[in-house]
């Protein structure tokens, strides 16, 4: 009754578009705006270490990481079509290489995850 | 009445002409016609052989569904007035479809895709009449309703980029009206409907532009109608994964 795995990706293109709308302004504010602006104090190298290799933060780093880029495969794949109309023999190798990309990213943020502390 | 406003109509006379041309018209500004009444006026007093589709001029009829200096717009619904800053006026058929004569489309394969979608009620079994109608809660009919107002008047889809690179989706009005039976509590027809409608031609043409809900005279909310089907298929893929023994029916 389902179409291949079309519906699996748009679940992940659905639910990173909602983790970058949500969490990726607070980091923006945060690390970009905040931190460098001295609006509010920056936490120091070991501090942030600490939290970084708590499972948690690595399991949140994950999912921050995970979705979006998916979201970013979703997104790329149908603006590349649509900007070049690029027509349906064509479509399967740009699919390959946004999801094969963002596939790449999450196993580099997974083993760096996994590695890091 | 002393002003008047310029009207620049696409016209298309298959017999002479193969391409279409701009015609301009000078129509008195009356500020409270809509656009509808200034094409009307062209055609009863300026020029007969204009042609163009109206009957309700009151937003229920959906027929009078043109692109209005580029947007696609219900001619009845909007003032003149609102326009006045922009004249001249630019009047075309509803783009991506085949034109038939001056502001008149082949809805065709429109209607094709409506039917597609089996946009009626559905029951596994019909009980019989004597044991009375199949009742509806004043909640369960709000959990439709609004897809249930849609005019046809295919606005959405002349806004729909989707629509005019391919042809074949299903497209906006079509996907909404099958939403409206799904979420009916009298209808059992949803997995009928999402073996049309899970094709890429179907639902997942769609990229979410949104422009169909912008568009949109009645606020039925095409773009909102797709979301919900993806995720009610994304919901089937996971079962379909995760309990494959009970998905198969």
């Amino acid at each position: 009754m389902t179409k291949g795995i079309t519906p699996f990706l748009w679940f992940l293109f659905g639910a990173g578009g909602m983790i970058s709308a949500l969490l990726f302004p607070v980091h923006i504010l945060l690390i970009g705006l905040a931190f460098p602006l001295g609006w509010l104090d920056a936490p120091d190298y070991e501090s942030l270490r600490s939290l970084v290799i708590h499972p948690i933060t690595r399991l949140y780093l994950f999912v921050f990481i995970f979705f979006p880029l998916f979201h970013w495969a979703h997104r790329f794949r149908y603006t590349i079509y649509d900007l070049f109309q690029v027509k349906h023999g064509a479509q399967q190798p740009i699919a390959l290489l946004c999801y094969g990309a963002a596939l790449l990213g999450t196993i580099i943020a997974a083993y760096t995850l996994l590695t890091i502390g | 009445m002393a002003e008047t406003i310029k009207l620049t109509v696409s016209r298309y006379r298959p017999e002479e002409e193969s391409e279409p041309t701009f015609q301009t018209y000078d129509v008195p500004y009356n500020k409270e016609w809509v656009i509808l009444d200034a094409l009307n006026y062209v055609k009863d007093q300026l020029d007969g052989t204009l042609t163009f589709r109206w009957s309700c001029r009151m937003g229920v009829c959906g027929s009078c569904g043109m692109m209005v200096n580029g947007t696609p717009t219900l001619t009845c619904a909007v003032p003149l007035s609102d326009y006045v800053s922009s004249e001249p006026i630019r009047i075309e058929p509803l783009q991506f479809f085949p034109i038939i004569r001056d502001l008149v489309v082949d809805m065709n394969s429109f209607l094709g895709k409506l039917s597609s979608v089996k946009p009626w009620i559905i029951r596994d079994d019909e009980k019989p009449p004597v044991e009375g109608e199949y009742r509806q809660t004043p909640a369960e009919l709000d959990v439709y309703k609004q897809f249930s107002m849609c005019i046809n008047c295919m606005l959405c889809y002349s806004a729909c980029p989707v629509v005019g690179l391919e042809p074949e989706f299903t497209g906006p009005a079509a996907i909404a009206l099958a939403q409206r039976y799904n979420l009916d509590s009298r209808d059992q027809g949803a997995a009928e409907r999402m073996a049309v409608l899970n094709e890429h031609e179907g639902m997942w043409g769609c990229t979410f532009v949104g422009e169909c809900t912008n568009v949109c005279p009645k606020n039925v909310d095409p773009a909102g109608a797709i979301q919900l089907y993806k995720m009610a298929s994304a919901t089937d893929w996971f079962k379909s994964v995760l309990l494959p023994w009970g998905s198969k029916k």
